[in-house]
């Protein structure tokens, strides 16, 4: 029996809307007594009952259509959202895989910024100095690596960031929609990382659109619909009922 | 070393530097263009208090300096300050990272230049006969703390509270430009009239630590009151800073 590395408890998270604060004074001013006890009550439920345990090394997939609460389960297993009920335990070193461009400078150079992503993700400096030449190399970017990252092309971007990411050893990795770009063959190596990644033990939490991918790497998978799960268990199972609907 | 310490150290240098190295990327003039705007400034006053107003005063231009460049710090780091979260809304949802150190780099990014900027004064010192002193040695290093821990502290007040209420970035535009005026800088502090003196220059957060940067320049003295005061302000500042910082940063990766 392997131990669960993230647990979620009857996770309630809702937000209040603070558009109404964000509108303006002028409108908070005119309908005052309306905006205060809209500021009270009206709250987005982003996530509703959701509890589920990620075991060590699993690949986990999570699927879902836009808004249905997807990244907000991302957002509390990395720690920069609090549930409003229930628990949310992590345990050991989350990284997430930003998207394109995110913890990136446009004006920098491609080593530049995998000092700055490296150390911004939870290296130390000397860390990232001791795989530097690791990382250029695995990005296949040796011939770009001095230039400023805002002539790269997309999927130049979607490297560097992969490639940083790839060398950090977390525990926990956080996925979301990334291997669209970038192409065929870089692909293969991103999906053989995170091969060798699970091998090496790592939980790979893994949020995608692409039905093929999320059936090529997660053993489980979870269905997130109308901001609850509406089903979770094997891939197969899962993928096939999802695609039905 | 711990390693969270190690970590927290080369994150704040690494943005700096960040920060550095962007703030004059694709330039031709580079480091001129920190002092040229100050300096503009300067000429700006000089010719409307000096040359238009007349106002008996010996070396007014350098007075001017002495005042102006530490001013210049904290003004284009507090005026950074509401974008400082908002331009990393990514990083902020996605990454456990401490926030406040976001803010704290454009604070010390600026500070650099700041200190780069310090032969200028010099520099404009020679030119009127002067020249600096061995006060300098401690009075530097003192105001510089002072003045890191106020801009600090403001700067995470408006960066945590801009979030939440966007009205702030114009409000602090219009206060540093208020406040400007009501702190002896193009002005000496004996030029107020009595009635006022002790409202600028105590009520004033901001009047006894350009006062004593200026004394500090031009006749290497350092006042207790004044020095005292300007650490009791900073303090006050960064306890602001950190205590708004606290009760809001659990909810930055909602609004953005």
């Amino acid at each position: 029996m392997r131990v669960p590395i993230i647990v979620f408890d009857h996770v309630r998270k809702s937000y209040p809307l603070y558009h109404h604060i964000t509108g303006g004074t002028k409108n908070l001013l005119i309908h005052l007594p309306k905006a205060l006890s809209a500021i009270r009550n009206s709250r987005y439920e982003a996530l509703r009952d959701v509890s589920f345990e990620i075991k060590k090394g699993e690949v986990f997939g999570i699927i879902g259509k836009n808004g249905a609460g997807k990244s907000t389960i991302l957002g509390l297993i990395a720690g920069v959202l609090k549930p409003t009920e229930g628990r949310v335990i992590v345990k050991g070193k989350v990284v997430a895989l930003l998207e394109l461009g995110a913890g990136f400078h446009p004006e920098l150079t491609g080593k530049e910024n995998i000092m700055l992503n490296g150390i911004i993700l939870g290296l130390t400096k000397a860390e990232v100095l001791r795989k530097l030449d690791e990382i250029i190399e695995f990005s296949g970017l040796e011939e770009f690596i001095d230039q400023p990252i805002r002539v790269y092309s997309t999927g130049m971007l979607a490297r560097l960031g992969f490639s940083v990411v790839a060398h950090l050893d977390p525990a926990i990795l956080l996925i979301d929609e990334i291997l669209a770009v970038g192409d065929l063959e870089f692909q293969k190596k991103c999906i053989e990382k995170m091969t060798s990644f699970k091998k090496k033990g790592v939980t790979i939490i893994f949020v995608s659109h692409s039905m093929p991918d999320v059936k090529r790497i997660c053993d489980r998978v979870a269905w997130i619909d109308n901001h609850t799960i509406k089903m979770i268990g094997s891939t197969g199972a899962v993928v096939f009922k999802y695609t039905q609907k | 070393m711990n390693s969270r310490i190690r970590h927290y150290i080369d994150l704040i240098t690494i943005l700096t530097q960040k920060e550095m190295k962007v703030r004059y990327k694709s330039t031709f003039f580079g480091y001129v263009w920190s002092i040229a705007h100050p300096l503009a400034f300067a000429l700006v006053f000089f010719m409307a208090f000096k040359v238009v107003m007349r106002i008996k005063m010996e070396g007014y231009a350098v007075f001017l300096i002495a005042g102006l460049f530490p001013w210049q710090w904290l003004s284009n780091s507090v005026n950074a300050a509401p974008m400082a979260f908002l331009l990393n809304a990514s990083l902020i949802k996605k990454v456990s990272l401490p926030r406040n150190i976001l803010p704290l780099a454009t604070v010390l990014q600026d500070m650099i230049h700041f200190l780069l900027s310090i032969p200028v004064i010099v520099f404009f010192l020679f030119i009127f006969h002067k020249s600096p002193t061995l006060s300098w040695l401690y009075g530097i290093p003192l105001l510089l703390i002072i003045q890191l821990l106020m801009t600090y502290g403001l700067s995470l007040t408006i960066a945590s509270i801009n979030l939440f209420v966007r009205d702030l970035e114009r409000l602090t535009g219009i206060f540093m430009t208020l406040l400007f005026y009501f702190t002896p800088i193009i002005y000496p502090e004996t030029m107020i009239p009595e009635k006022y003196k002790s409202l600028v220059l105590f009520l004033n957060p901001l009047s006894s630590l350009m006062v004593s940067w200026r004394n500090l320049f031009l006749i290497g003295t350092l006042e207790f009151s004044l020095v005292a005061a300007s650490f009791a302000y900073s303090l006050f500042a960064l306890m602001l800073g950190y205590a708004v910082y606290t009760r809001l940063s659990w909810r930055f990766a909602e609004v953005l």
